[in-house]
Formats: C-alpha cells, structure tokens, sequence
C-alpha cells in the first residue's frame, strides 16, 4: 500500500505529466528553479497537512457539505502556511507573492481530497498528499532548471533566498545571448509537452520489453515480435 | 443531537445539523488562523519595519540629512488623496536645521492585482527624489517591473524617470502615463500598474504641495491638524 502511494505520486499517476493537475504553478512559477522548488515546497506541506487533517475529520463531514469544508480546510492550511512563510522565509515570500494563496484553486489538492483523504486512514492520506506534491514538485523543478538553462545559461538564480550564501551556476559564458521564450508562458507549454512525451516514451519502452520478454519466455523460442505501439 | 437517528428528523432538523456541523469547522478553523496571525504578526511587523528602513534609505541617502528620520516623524490621518486608509508617518529629514526632503507613504488602490505600496520621497524644492514600490502583487514577469528589483532593464529602471521632477517640471494635469495623453513612460502590455503608481506618485505631489509647510513647521510626533482633503479638480 505505501509502495504503491509513493510509486502513484511520483510516477504512476503524477500530477503533472499525467493527471495534468495544477497547471497553475506549473505554468507560472517554473521560471526558474528556486521559485519552482519553493511553491513546489508549499504545496507539499499543503496537501499533507490537508490530506491528514481531512482524514483525521471525515467522520465529522457530512457528504452533503463535504466540498465546502474542505475547501475551509484548504484555505486555513494555505493561509497558515502563507503568514509562516512571510515570518520565517520573507525572501522567498515576496517572489512567490500571489501564487501561494493561489495554491488554494490548485484543483490537485482538492482532487486528493475527496479521491484519497475521504476513504483512508490520516497517516497513508498525508503520505498521500507528500508523494502526490512531490511528484508536481519534481516536475516544476525540471522544468524549471530546463527553462532557466535554456533561457538564461544559468541555474539555481536566486537561491540565497532559501540558502544564504549560496549562489547561482553560471553555465554558459556571459555571452549567452539567453532564449527569452523559454522564460515566457509558452515556453513553460512547450516544454511541458517535451516532458509529458519523455515519460509516456520511458513506459512505452518499458511495456514492450516486459511484453517481450513474456513472449519469450512462453514461447521458448526467441522469435522476433512486433508488439502493437502502446 | 441525541435524536439526530430517529426517523422523524425533519428537513429543518437535518439542515439545522449541517449548518452547525458547518459552523463549528468554520470557527474551528478561524480560529487556527487567528492563533497563526497572532503568534507570526511580531515577526511580520519588524520584518516590514526593517524592509521600510532599508527601503528609505533607497529613496533618500543618509547622507542628505543629519537629523534623526525615525524620530522626526508626525503622524497623518487616514488621507484619501494618498489612497490611505490608515493613519500613516511622514519622516522629515533636515540638514543644520533646515528642511532638504520628506518621506511619505502612498498607496495606488488600483493596481491589475490589488493595491500597490509606495514610498515617496519629496524634496524641500518639490521635486520627487525617488520612489520604491514597498508592497504589490503584480503578475511577475510583466507587471511587477514597477519595482525596481525586478525591472529588467537595470541601467534606466522604469521607476527612476519620476526623480528629479516636481509639479512645477510637470503640470499637474500631466501626471499621467503616455498612454493616458501624460508624460510618463509605460512598459508595453503592462500598462494598468504603471498608469496606477503613475497617478498615485501625481496625487502625493499634489498632497505635498498643499500641505509643505504645515508638514515641516508641525513639531516631532504630533499629529498634522487638519491635512485637508484636495479640493476634486476639474
């Protein structure tokens, strides 16, 4: 059961390259890698402590107001999560400004909600909620290390916002003239797309070989087969 | 609730239960929000405190002056022509006495996300000395070159075309972004934060400019008598 939790958040059923949930950080907050990591980092915490605290209560939840309440819930986790940030990591706050109050519309945290926290125990939910989170964030990290590659020839800018002292990679030489619609919206699209194509070609891949190898197998003769593309 | 299994529960009992079931998350989470607020509001409001003096020090050097800005503060009520909703500072700085600028906050209530913060600096003469942009929530990437660390264009940022000019370089009238028929510069496809600090940094000149001298002459800490509301202009 955990396996599978942790295989289904990180891989399986990823929430941005497969379930293609919460688009709106992975869309506006992919940049660069500090401000992907960082909202990827709240949205975590938000939907462990959302998923567990909506397990813990689901006996109190009558399913008629079910949806109201747990968008109460959301909300008071984001806006506790909001004023701890401005607190103890103001930096970092002030970049992410308007996005973490948005990570309340996140249709991802509601999804696990009602699919997940509603039906389990509260520790497999919050579990739940860390690997699906950080299944999102994985990806909002390598899109944002791939666009801020791509658009600007550097990584991590802005990191002494969580690390101080620490600083940015310069990876290509300052002549670099920089690839300014990596940085733009579409270019969160496009390789976004590169992404989604990259994984569905790794499991391709990999169900051939199993299928391939069965055939084999049952067979007992090493006869070439063309499986049917997936 | 002890009957809440009988089978004689009304529509009124069943809606009743809901809302009440309803009630207390509601309170049970404010409430987790208020304690949030109340233990993290400390830290907020010196981190604030501390971004303003590092921000005052952007507009106005410490060099121009050698008095004590913080203490040479008095307090303003609520003013509406500086969009503010709450009483507010104004810091005068002096130099052997004699006034050289002051530092005044503003608020541009209709920036593409909400209200926009200013910190405005305005010399003895009239003229803007600088502007920052202390608080906003702007789209990043396109509207939020309004503050000047996330201006891209590092040699001439947006925000520094307001310093050194006062009403008498620009008529009132023309406190306005080019688009809007002014003087000033927009950045495209961002025009609304722009024409909004634009027109709030135009609404504090006018405010400084009909209250100059009662702001210097007011002693320290006192509250500015009556600061009167702007006649509406036609």
């Amino acid at each position: 059961m955990i396996r599978s939790i942790i295989w289904n958040g990180l891989w399986k059923q990823n929430s941005g390259l497969i379930q293609l949930l919460g688009m709106c950080p992975v869309l506006a907050m992919t940049g660069n890698v500090v401000s992907a990591a960082g909202i990827g980092c709240a949205t975590i915490v938000v939907m462990a402590l959302s998923n567990f605290a909506v397990s813990l209560l689901r006996i109190f939840i009558p399913y008629e107001i079910r949806i109201p309440v747990y968008i109460l819930i959301m909300a008071s986790l984001v806006t506790v999560v909001d004023l701890s940030m401005n607190a103890l990591v103001r930096d970092l706050y002030l970049v992410l400004g308007i996005f973490i109050p948005l990570i309340v519309t996140n249709c991802l945290v509601l999804a696990r909600l009602e699919a997940f926290a509603s039906k389990n125990p509260p520790l497999l939910s919050a579990l739940d909620g860390a690997m699906m989170g950080l299944g999102l964030t994985l990806v909002l990290v390598a899109l944002g290390a791939i666009r801020e590659f791509v658009g600007t020839g550097m990584l991590f800018a802005g990191i002494e916002m969580m690390i101080p002292g620490a600083h940015e990679i310069k990876i290509l030489p300052d002549s670099y003239p920089g690839f300014l619609i990596a940085i733009l919206p579409p270019g969160a699209f496009f390789t976004l797309g590169f992404l989604v194509a990259l994984r569905n070609w790794i499991d391709a891949r990999s169900h051939r070989r199993a299928l391939q190898k069965k055939i084999a197998a049952s067979a007992g003769v090493s006869t070439p087969v063309t499986p049917s593309t997936n | 609730m002890s009957q809440e299994n009988m089978p004689s529960d009304s529509i009124i009992k069943i809606s009743t239960r809901t809302a009440v079931i309803l009630l207390l998350f509601t309170l049970a989470f404010t409430t987790l929000m208020a304690a949030t607020y109340k233990v993290t509001k400390q830290t907020i409001d010196a981190n604030t405190e501390e971004d303003k003096l590092k921000l005052i020090g952007e507009v106005l050097p410490i060099s121009a002056y050698d008095n004590k800005l913080l203490q040479d503060a008095i307090e303003i009520p609520a003013m509406p022509l500086l969009g503010l909703d709450t009483p507010s500072q104004i810091y005068r700085a002096r130099r052997a006495g004699k006034p050289v600028a002051m530092v005044l906050e503003a608020v541009a209530p209709d920036g593409y996300s909400g209200r926009i913060g200013l910190l405005i600096a305005v010399r003895a003469s009239g003229e803007i000395a600088a502007v920052r942009i202390v608080q906003h929530k702007e789209t990043p990437g396109l509207g939020d070159y309004i503050d000047i660390h996330k201006d891209k264009n590092k040699s001439k940022p947006w925000i520094t075309q307001f310093e050194g000019v006062g009403l008498e370089q620009v008529p009132r009238a023309e406190w306005k972004v080019k688009k809007d028929g002014g003087r000033f510069d927009q950045r495209a496809g961002a025009t609304i934060s722009a024409r909004a600090v634009t027109n709030a940094i135009g609404r504090a000149l006018q405010f400084v400019a009909e209250n100059r001298e009662r702001i210097y002459a007011a002693p320290a800490h006192s509250k500015l008598p009556v600061a009167q509301p702007a006649q509406p202009r036609p």
